[in-house]
């Protein structure tokens, strides 16, 4: 033992004092060679970074790129208004634009009244207590769940439990659930930036905790919560997953009247698209996410319109 | 003074009644995700309770082989398990040096322009819908293995790696690029002092400080591979197999409860039951998973405050 | 000490006020004299804040926040009162070290307070009788729909302050109303406060020595929580009769 801690340590003294013995002019010059070396590896460093980079955009560029030149050519007035065909020539995206159009209505509507409800108690009125840890706590976990978890809880408890069957409603309700951690937690984020000298104000003013909320607070608040809104709903119109374990059906060929009718989803639409042996429903697959990724478009530029402005205030 | 005082309405019951309303309703709302909590757990574990009647738990857990559609019927679910973390796994190796690399570039090196085009790059990328990196894998990344590895089957557990790389990578490369940033300015500075480079500051002082947001961000894509489920079930398909090969099919447990969902089963079959008792093996896999990336990031957080 | 002078409007006594473990007021009894400025000063940390903060029990929002003795107003007990806390915030107005206008318009700005307490009088009549009396009234008549935000930072402290005197409270609490606005604005509202003591009971918290000199009629000396002298400002300032007070009178601390 003692030997090998000898070996080890004396190139070591060694070095040293050849250091010591060493003139300048020779000590530089073995800095020199070193600082080549180092120089050399500091720039493979920063080409395979970028390289990582640049395939990340490169991704990005060829997924969009390749999906445009495969439903390009299917994209037309009777895509959007056809009802699925056996027949690819036929078939249309009608029932899964309807389908998805309800369900957002739905979902917003479900999602914006529980969501920012749930923030305001839990940022703005809530004693820090047992309970409010506690529900923190289920908050930070339902975010983490994977969302065929809550297509199963869906299926237990409205499907089932409360016998909507497959509706559009057990369809919103579930996806309302599923992206409400999204909206607490931008909603908290937003009420959390209101300066407190707002809230100072208005209680001097005799104001109760509600009143302050109600025409202060979330007034200030609302571009916030509506940018995290819109990013939720966004994930929202594109899960597949949940709806799925709901039994949304993909042969609709009809439009949902009611909030009980059956429906389908352009997510839906195009997996069942996708998952089809011929080539040309793979191509319809990708006229419908070209329609998708349309919607998707629209609500994250409203988002970051929204946010640009509130960031200018 | 007296007179003006009249001027003034005392709080009326009615006024504290309706305030209490209020509050009592959006106490309610706050309420619904402690239910929803527990209604998942009530789920899961109530539908699973009846499976393993069925189903001695011994045969579930440690079972090799997933045959709940034919006779003799066979519920053993490490073929499933097995098939999510091959995929999971092999998105991770991919998307995790990438992700720490676009990281480092972003938070270290990227300038004005480049910065402006990388955050919407990565953005688009984590909100494109899982189905459509699902036809993606199937339609493009497939073909293009099959050109380099001909035995590639159609379905295989490859293309859901590399897809699912593409879909956990935005989240790999923003948690880590905020760790990277955490990294307070005087700790680069002591480094840069002694003359050391940009790179040999990054590598030997700036990662390993920012350490514990990287390896939180790694256990929560993996979380999020393994949960994943349009992609692996168009691209790896529906053969449970126990296998380390990636060009073959395989099943994930997320597919397994697409697949069975999308046929007609009845309520209360077995089958209806089986989904449960996977989904409850996935949901307490992701569950440990996130926990212990929460537990990564409190332990570590306030190193710097 | 000035316990011979007019009635009181505010008193404290044997106050404590504890945040967490730490003692921040201790033992301390004043009398706030009706209608007159008085003035609490002393260095920073010394408790003043937190004092002119008990009047209108707005502490109540600090979780660590604890205390013993008694707050009274107009001989009521404000702590123990059944009478609801918004009714004594109505009465007891404050307005606060940096301007804090709500983000809604000029004419909003004043008229939330009274709308939300039931108040049953002309709104307009209010709009313009508060701005007069915080002398805004030729400065804003005709931009009475711009956001309050528009104003300059010694218009927003004047607007809070209409907005406090549209509540008609019997007392306004100041807490170092000045600290965030340039000279000019400062001698506007000082001007304002010497306008508004006919009226008024105005208690004001300032770290500057001047300014409670030049419009204060009765000044508490504070020091590490303790109360350690309450007279009139005349007195505090010239005979001072504990040397402590003289100390920071004269600039050796603080």
């Amino acid at each position: 033992m003692s030997q090998i801690e000898g070996t080890v340590d004396n190139p070591k003294r060694a070095l040293r004092e050849q250091d010591r013995s060493m003139p300048d002019k020779e000590n530089r010059a073995i800095f020199a060679v070193n600082a080549q070396r180092r120089k050399l590896k500091e720039q493979v460093f920063y080409y395979l970074i970028f390289l990582a980079t640049l395939s990340a955009l490169f991704v990005l560029v060829y997924l969009i790129g390749s999906i445009f030149s495969d439903g390009w050519p299917y994209l037309n007035w009777d895509f959007l208004t056809n009802f699925p065909s056996r027949f690819p020539a036929k078939a249309g995206f009608k029932s899964a634009i309807y389908g998805t159009a309800w369900l957002g209505c739905l979902t917003l509507f479900f999602s914006v009244l529980f969501g920012v409800g749930s923030a305001v108690y839990l940022q703005e009125l809530s004693a820090k207590g047992r309970l409010s840890s506690g529900i923190e706590l289920s908050i930070a976990t339902l975010a983490g769940v994977p969302s065929i978890i809550y297509g199963m809880l869906g299926l237990g408890i409205f499907v089932r439990f409360l016998a909507l069957g497959r509706s559009v409603l057990a369809g919103a309700l579930t996806l309302s659930l599923l992206i409400l951690p999204v909206i607490i937690i931008a909603s908290r984020e937003a009420l959390k930036s209101v300066p407190d000298s707002i809230r100072m104000g208005a209680f001097a003013l005799g104001a109760t905790r509600w009143q302050t909320v109600r025409d202060h607070v979330l007034p200030a608040a609302i571009p916030g919560i509506a940018t995290g809104v819109i990013l939720a709903m966004a994930r929202s119109i594109g899960e597949a997953a949940p709806l799925i374990l709901l039994g949304a059906l993909t042969y609709i060929a009809f439009v949902p009247e009611s909030v009980f009718d059956s429906f389908t989803a352009m997510p839906i639409q195009i997996f069942n698209w996708a998952s089809r042996p011929q080539a040309q429903f793979h191509d319809l697959a990708a006229a419908g996410i070209i329609v998708l990724l349309g919607f998707l478009l629209i609500c994250n530029s409203a988002a970051i319109i929204l946010r640009s402005r509130w960031r200018a205030k | 003074m007296s007179s003006k005082s009249q001027l003034w309405a005392k709080v009326s019951p009615w006024q504290r009644w309706r305030e209490e309303l209020v509050l009592r309703a959006l106490f309610i709302c706050a309420l619904i995700s402690v239910f929803t909590t527990l209604g998942i757990i009530y789920i899961l574990f109530g539908e699973s309770l009846q499976f393993f009647a069925h189903v001695s738990p011994l045969d579930f857990f440690f079972g090799r082989e997933w045959a709940p559609m034919f006779e003799p019927r066979s519920f053993g679910v490490l073929p499933l398990v097995s098939g999510t973390m091959l995929i999971a796994v092999g998105a991770l190796v991919i998307a995790l040096p990438l992700g720490v690399g676009i990281a480092i570039y972003t938070a270290e090196y990227a300038t004005g322009r480049w910065q402006k085009i990388l955050k919407p790059t990565l953005e688009i990328l984590a909100g494109i819908p899982s189905v459509v990196y699902g036809y993606f894998a199937l339609n493009k990344i497939t073909p293009l293995l099959q050109a380099i590895y001909p035995d590639t089957e159609v379905f295989n557990a490859a293309s859901a790696s590399l897809v699912i790389a593409i879909m956990i990578l935005p989240t790999i490369a923003s948690i880590c690029d905020d760790s990277i940033r955490a990294v307070p300015k005087a700790v680069r500075d002591g480094a840069y002092a002694l003359g050391t480079r940009k790179s040999e500051v990054i590598a030997h002082i700036v990662v390993p400080s920012a350490l514990s947001g990287i390896l939180a961000s790694f256990i929560l894509a993996f979380s999020r591979a393994i949960g994943e489920t349009m992609a692996v079930t168009l691209a790896a398909g529906a053969t449970p197999k126990l296998t380390l090969n990636p060009f073959e099919g395989v099943q994930a447990m997320t597919a397994y409860i697409a697949q069975v969902s999308m046929g007609d089963v009845s309520h209360g079959s077995i089958e209806y039951q089986s989904i449960f008792a996977v989904g409850l093996v996935l949901f307490l896999m992701t569950l440990g998973m996130n926990l212990l990336s929460q537990f990564i990031v409190k332990r570590y957080a306030r190193k710097y405050e | 000490m000035v316990n011979s002078h007019s009635s009181s409007i505010l008193e404290t006594r044997n106050l404590n006020i504890y945040y967490g473990e730490k003692k921040v007021i201790r033992n301390v009894s004043l009398k706030v004299p009706k209608r007159t400025v008085t003035a609490m000063i002393g260095p920073s940390g010394c408790g003043k804040s937190t004092l002119l903060r008990t009047f209108n029990r707005m502490n109540d929002f600090i979780d660590i926040f604890r205390f013993e003795g008694e707050v009274l107003f107009e001989g009521t007990d404000i702590y123990r009162s059944k009478t609801d806390v918004t009714e004594f915030r109505r009465r007891v107005g404050m307005v606060f070290q940096k301007p804090n206008p709500f983000t809604s318009s000029i004419a909003k700005n004043i008229t939330w307070g009274p709308q939300i307490n039931g108040y049953r009088g002309d709104l307009n009549e209010l709009v313009e009788s508060s701005l007069r009396k915080a002398a805004l009234w030729d400065e804003v008549k005709d931009k009475l729909n711009d956001s309050g935000l528009a104003l300059s930072g010694g218009q927003q402290q004047r607007l809070c302050i209409a907005r406090a005197i549209a509540m008609d409270p019997e007392v306004i609490l100041m807490d170092e109303p000045c600290s965030a606005l340039d000279p000019q604005s400062t001698l506007a509202i000082e001007d304002l406060i010497h306008e508004l003591k006919q009226n008024y009971t105005i208690v004001i918290v300032t770290h500057n020595m001047q300014q409670a000199a030049r419009v204060s009629e009765f000044t508490a000396f504070l020091y590490n929580g303790d109360l350690i002298e309450f007279d009139e400002t005349s007195k505090i300032f010239s005979h001072p009769a504990e040397k402590l007070t003289r100390d920071y009178i004269v600039g050796r601390f603080g």
